[in-house]
């Protein structure tokens, strides 16, 4: 080895690399790899048995997966929407107030700081049907008299995963639209104001454009957070009742660990990663053109 | 007819009162400047006119319309903002005829007002550009196009060529007076620059301070300013104003100094009053290098030495020590002055002023 001394920087720079080669890329490579085995936790010599793409193939028939991969999208969309149409609301109620808008932006970031565990143990216990808080204050109302299967059955399941879902993460579109707003220059709002807007037109014509780059960066983010969902829904249903809230990544982490179909499940995750992909480049095309709409300079 | 008149208009934010009870009649297709430092309140006065800010006290009347407490979209106005706010993500064909969008009108005749206006100010070539690729006096001229088209009652300026080049806002001063003359709307144009004022306004309105100091032509407050501010602040250079006290048909400065009580202020003085003379150094020159507007004889002639020079060309300026203080004088046909030179400067007192000390005001009566 001795004639060979490579340059300081190269020497520098190696433990950093030897550490990232180390944690990233050799178990995406292994977990890629893994993907075209019929590896199963049970029997570990399977690794090294290679069979090509047939567990892609075998998916591509799974109705259970697609299933799945359906009701991503589905909660995907939806969330989406409805996080984006509240956030926008909370922004402008934000910005508006005068006094207190710091403490009213904390306040707005608390569902931020709880772990997704927690959101779905503290809606898990909201909607149980004996002793959660929601059917309880819907008795009490008067509002029904029986008490309703929120996390029974299938459709309410569903729904109270989205809820969850929006509930803990609207601020994400609130907290970026708002810095759109603060952002804005105010001097184009009142030239509106003079060309004889009202305050809707201001808001559609003006406003809106604006912040329009600011949403596509909270929907960039939040759509693959919800590509990835797992905590929320493996806590409130487990994919239940009878696999009717099943997504993608407790259908995963169930493939790999409780049918111990390591590569199968790899198979899966590759699949659903090509999803997020997918989301995260739509998202982005429409951030370009939204920003260069408005002359952005950033 | 689009009259606008200001009636005990008061702005106050908070306790803070920034605009006190003002009065100010706007005739019909009058070009009016409101003129004053930063932070007398031009702006504010301006924005209340146009309802982008409300008004704490008194009334707005634009035609036979109180608009007090009309939104800015029912007033029929349009403003030129000092940074443009031109909307960044529409054409300047889409800025400009965006109001009339708004407003419902056809697509043909948005294009075809968009067209003239574009004609009047030469945007012909740019009306697919964006915001962003254009330089500060297209912007600034978009920005004007954008109040042009929809043909309002009163055009509201809000310091529109502060932000050009010397050169730039020459020449869009000189396009906005062709465009009062062609569109032949009020306007009310708000500028620091009392030389932007004093050339395009029908009248000027010195403010300061949240007050109305004096309201008139270019002219009258050029010749008769109402006091010792309006004197100091329209005109450049600025006026020689220097304290004195009237002492036996004399005008004796603080270092004993004197000049002849000027024959038009004989009568409207006491012995003993302290007061301010000023001239301006149109009216101080070097004997045989300046014009005296009155009679030779109210012509005062004193030899003092000369502390420096600014040659300008066809004039020079001559900082001249009188009285313990430098006087600004101009010079015609200049001759070449060093400092240390001694030079005869000719006061002409016929065309000098007086104000009283204490309350600042012009005692011409
Ligand atoms: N939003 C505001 N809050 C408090 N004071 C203000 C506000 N806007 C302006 N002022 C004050 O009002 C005064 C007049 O301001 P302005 O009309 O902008 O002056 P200018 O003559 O330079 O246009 C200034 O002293 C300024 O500090
Ligand atoms: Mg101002």
């Amino acid at each position: 080895m001795r004639g060979w001394k490579p340059a300081p920087h190269v020497l520098l720079l190696l433990p950093a690399f030897v550490v990232l080669a180390a944690v990233v890329i050799v178990p995406l490579l292994l977990s890629l790899y893994s993907s075209f085995t019929p590896f199963r936790l049970t029997r570990p010599e399977t690794i090294y048995e290679f069979i090509g793409l047939r567990n892609y193939i075998r998916l591509f028939a799974d109705r259970e997966f697609w299933a799945a991969f359906g009701r991503t999208v589905l909660l995907l969309t939806v969330a989406l929407n409805v996080e984006m149409v509240l956030g926008l609301f909370l922004a402008l109620l934000v910005e508006k107030a005068t006094r207190g808008q710091r403490l009213l932006r904390t306040i707005m970031m608390f569902p931020m700081m709880f772990s997704p565990i927690l959101v779905g143990f503290q809606f898990k216990f909201m909607f149980n049907d004996n002793i959660g808080l929601v059917n309880n204050a819907l008795q009490s109302l008067g509002l029904t008299d029986q008490a309703i299967p929120w996390l029974i059955d299938g459709k309410l399941a569903f729904t109270s995963i989205l809820i969850a879902e929006v509930w803990s993460s609207t601020s994400v579109f609130a907290i970026f639209i708002l810095a759109g707003l603060m952002a804005m220059p105010k001097e184009p709002l009142e030239a509106a104001k003079v060309d004889g807007c009202t305050p809707w037109q201001s808001f559609r014509y003006v406003t809106w454009p604006f912040i329009m780059p600011f949403a596509y960066i909270a929907m960039t983010i939040r759509s693959l957070d919800i590509a990835r969902a797992y905590d929320i829904v493996k806590i409130m249903t487990d994919g239940g009742p009878a696999k009717r809230t099943e997504i993608l990544w407790t259908l995963i982490s169930r493939t790999a660990y409780s049918d111990a179909r390591m590569g199968l499940a790899n198979a899966m995750a590759y699949v659903a990663i090509l999803l997020s992909i997918l989301f995260t480049v739509m998202f982005f095309r429409q951030l370009a053109k939204a920003r260069q709409q408005i002359g952005a300079e950033w | 007819m689009a009259t606008v008149s200001l009636k005990n208009l008061v702005k106050k934010y908070g306790s803070l009162e920034v605009v006190h009870a003002i009065n100010l009649d706007v005739a019909d297709r009058e070009f009016v400047a409101l003129v004053g430092p930063s932070g007398c309140g031009k702006s504010t006065t301006l924005r209340m006119i146009a309802g982008l800010e409300p008004i704490s006290g008194g009334h707005i009347h634009i035609g036979d319309r109180a608009v007090n407490d009309l939104p800015p979209r029912q007033r029929n106005i349009s403003m030129v903002f000092q940074s443009y706010a031109i909307y960044p993500h529409m054409t300047v064909a889409e800025n400009m005829g965006f109001s009339l969008k708004i407003a419902g009108r056809s697509q043909q005749e948005i294009a075809s007002a968009v067209a003239d206006a574009a004609r009047t100010l030469g945007l012909e070539e740019l009306l697919e550009r964006r915001p962003s690729q254009l330089s500060g006096g297209q912007r600034q001229r978009v920005a004007m196009g954008r109040a042009i088209v929809r043909h309002p009652d009163v055009f509201l300026f809000d310091e529109p060529l502060s932000n050009l080049d010397a050169k730039l806002r020459m020449q869009m001063r000189t396009e906005i007076k062709k465009l009062h003359a062609k569109v032949q709307s009020t306007m009310i144009y708000v500028t620091h620059d009392q030389v932007e004022a004093m050339t395009l306004a029908d009248r000027i309105v010195i403010m300061r301070d949240g007050h109305i100091e004096q309201v008139g032509p270019p002219e009258e407050v050029f010749r008769r300013p109402a006091t010792r501010f309006v004197a100091g602040f329209i005109g450049s250079p600025t006026m020689n104003l220097r304290d004195a006290t009237v002492d036996d048909g004399r005008l004796r400065f603080a270092n004993g100094d004197t000049l002849p009580l000027p024959g038009q202020f004989r009568n409207r003085v006491t012995a003993g009053q302290k007061v301010i003379f000023g001239l301006r150094p149109d009216d101080l020159y070097p004997t045989g290098h300046g014009i005296h507007s009155g009679e030779a004889a109210d012509v005062h002639a004193v030899e003092v030495p000369v502390s420096l020079t600014e040659p300008l060309g066809n004039e020079t300026l001559v900082f001249a020590e009188f009285a313990g203080d430098d006087w600004i004088s101009r010079m015609l046909n200049p001759q070449p002055l060093r400092s240390g030179d001694r030079v005869e400067l000719s006061f002409d007192l016929s065309q000098s002023h007086l104000f009283d000390a204490n309350t600042e005001k012009s005692l011409r009566g």
